[in-house]
C-alpha cells in the first residue's frame, strides 16, 4: 500500500536519516522503535510532508512522488487518506471535542454537517468519550485530549494511520487508556504505523517492527522474531535497556 | 457677579453638550469605525502575508510599517489633505480622514496581529494540514481565531487610542467632536468649561469601549477556561 524508498533528510549539518526504506501492506501494524535522535518521528513528517524531505520516493495507493518536491496539491490528497496522530496531541484549542472531530469531514472532505456530527459522535464513543463531545481541550485531561485526537483521525476512515509517539507526553497512568484504544483500532484491521518507545504495544500489538538508530535502519522483522532472537548486537542492547526497566 | 457668571456657564455647558455630541456621533464614531474596519482588513491581510513570508511582498509590508510607524499621524494627515492638491489629487476632508487613519492604523494593529500569530503554537498549523484541510482553511479557522483571542486587549488598546486621535482630523477641517469644540469656544471664551467637557465626552466614549472590551474577551475565552464544565 506505501512504500517509501531511500529517503534522506538533514537539519543543516545534521543528517537525520540517511536513506531509510519503508513499506507498509494493509492492515499492518508497524512499531518504529529507536533511542532519541534516531530520526523515527522526522521520518513519519517526512512522509506525512510535515518536513521536505531533501531526497527520497514514495509509492502510496499505485501512484508515485519524489519526495523533495511534493506540490501542494498532491500533498494535501495525499493527507487525506491518512490520519495523523500527534505526540502532544495538537488539538484545535479553538474548537470543541465534537468540532476537532467534524473538522477534516466537514471542511476538508465537504461531509454534510450533519453526517459529519454523527461520524463525529460515533468516533468520540469510541474512544469512550461520548460524554466530552461539548468540552474544550484546556478542559480535558492528556489522555482524553489524545484520545480525541484518535477519534479525529480515525473519524475520516483514513487507509492509514500515523502516530508519532502518542504517549510519551502521558502520565503512565494515562498511557494505558491511550494504548487500549490504539490496541481496539489494531483489532479492527486499521493500518498503523506506531512511532513508540512503549515496548509491552510494540511487542503484543504490532506485526512488524523497525528498529532505527542515526538515521538508518538497523534491524527490521516481524514483531516475534525481533523480540525473542533480535540478530544485531546494537538491537540486543538496546532491548534489554527496557528489560532492565521492566 | 460670579453667581450669574456660573449659571450662564452651567447653560453654555448644557447647550453645548448637544451641539459637541452631535459630531461625536455623526463624525467621530463613523470616522473611528470606518476607519478602524479598514486598519484591520489591511493588518490582517499584512500580517498574513509577513507570516507566510510571501516574497517581495513580505518586504513591501515591512516598508509599509517602517513608514507609517516612523512619521507622525498629524504629518500624514497634512500631506494627504494639504499635499496632494499639489499633484492635482484633491480628496474631501472626511474621507482625507479615513484613508490616513485606516493607513496609519493598520500598520500598527498589523504587528500586534504578526505577533499574535506568531504566537500561535505550529502544532496548530499541522495538524490543520493532517486532517486534510488546507493553508487557507487552517488559517481561517483555527490559526486566526486564535490569533485574534491573542491580540484582542491590544487591538481594543489600539482602537481606544484612535478613538481619541480622531481629533487630529480637526486640522484639516473635519469638524469632530474638537472641532466643534474649538467653534463654541471661539465665540464663548470658555476654553476650560469646554474642552474639559468635551474631554468628559471623549471619556465617556472610551468608557463604552471599555466596557465592551471586556464583554468581549469573555465571550473569546470560553475555550481557556480550565476544568469541567
Amino acid at each position: 500500500m506505501l512504500e517509501v524508498r531511500d529517503i534522506k533528510k538533514s537539519f543543516g549539518d545534521l543528517e537525520v536519516l540517511k536513506g531509510v526504506d519503508l513499506k507498509v501492506d494493509a492492515g499492518e501494524v508497524i512499531a518504529i522503535l529507536g533511542p532519541s535522535g534516531s530520526g523515527k518521528t522526522t521520518l513519519l513528517r517526512c512522509i506525512n510532508f510535515l518536513e521536505t524531505a531533501d531526497a527520497g520516493t514514495l509509492h502510496f495507493d499505485g501512484e508515485t512522488f519524489d519526495l523533495a518536491h511534493v506540490s501542494k496539491k498532491d500533498a494535501a490528497r495525499l493527507r487525506k487518506k491518512t490520519g495523523f496522530v500527534f505526540q502532544n496531541y495538537n488539538l484545535f484549542r479553538n474548537k470543541t471535542a465534537l468540532q476537532n472531530v467534524m473538522e477534516g469531514l466537514v471542511i476538508a472532505r465537504k461531509v454534510p454537517k450533519g453526517e459529519a456530527e454523527e461520524r463525529a459522535r460515533a468516533a468520540l464513543e469510541k474512544v469512550g468519550l461520548a460524554d466530552r463531545c461539548d468540552y474544550y481541550p484546556s478542559q480535558l485531561s492528556g489522555g482524553q485530549q489524545q484520545r480525541v485526537a484518535i477519534a479525529r483521525a480515525m473519524a475520516t476512515e483514513p487507509e492509514l494511520i500515523y502516530f508519532d509517539e502518542p504517549t510519551s507526553a502521558l502520565d503512565p497512568e494515562l498511557t494505558g487508556e491511550v494504548l487500549s484504544v490504539m490496541r481496539e483500532l489494531a483489532a479492527e484491521g486499521m493500518t498503523m504505523v506506531v512511532v513508540t518507545h512503549e515496548m509491552g504495544f510494540a511487542r503484543e500489538v504490532s506485526n512488524r517492527v523497525i528498529f532505527m538508530e542515526n538515521g538508518v535502519v538497523v534491524e527490521e522483522g516481524n514483531s516475534k522474531e525481533f523480540f525473542q532472537h533480535p540478530k544485531e548486537e546494537r538491537t540486543r542492547a538496546f532491548l534489554r535497556l527496557f528489560d532492565e526497566e521492566e | 457677579m460670579i453667581r450669574f457668571m456660573n449659571e450662564e456657564l452651567i447653560r453654555l455647558l448644557i447647550d453645548s453638550f448637544g451641539r459637541i455630541l452631535l459630531p461625536g456621533l455623526t463624525v467621530t464614531i463613523p470616522l473611528t469605525v470606518i476607519a478602524f474596519s479598514f486598519a484591520m482588513i489591511i493588518a490582517v491581510i499584512t500580517a498574513m502575508i509577513q507570516f507566510a513570508h510571501v516574497k517581495v511582498l513580505t518586504q513591501l509590508a515591512r516598508f509599509y510599517i517602517w513608514v507609517v510607524r516612523g512619521t507622525p499621524l498629524l504629518v500624514q494627515l497634512f500631506v494627504v489633505f494639504y499635499g496632494l492638491p499639489n499633484l492635482g489629487i484633491v480628496i474631501d476632508p472626511f474621507p482625507a480622514a479615513v484613508i490616513v487613519f485606516s493607513i496609519n492604523e493598520g500598520a500598527y494593529c498589523a504587528e500586534i496581529m504578526r505577533a499574535a500569530l506568531e504566537s500561535v503554537p505550529s502544532g496548530q498549523m499541522e495538524a490543520g494540514y493532517c486532517v486534510g484541510m488546507s493553508y487557507l482553511q487552517t488559517m481561517r479557522r483555527i490559526v486566526l481565531p486564535q490569533a485574534m483571542r491573542t491580540a484582542f486587549p491590544s487591538l481594543s488598546n489600539s482602537l481606544i487610542a484612535m478613538v481619541k486621535d480622531t481629533s487630529l482630523a480637526a486640522n484639516i477641517t473635519v469638524v469632530e467632536m474638537f472641532m466643534a469644540t474649538r467653534q463654541i469656544v471661539a465665540w464663548s471664551y470658555q476654553p476650560l468649561a469646554l474642552y474639559i467637557e468635551v474631554g468628559l465626552i471623549y471619556l465617556m466614549f472610551c468608557t463604552v469601549l471599555t466596557k465592551l472590551q471586556s464583554i468581549g474577551e469573555k465571550k473569546l475565552s470560553v475555550y481557556e477556561k480550565v476544568g469541567g464544565k
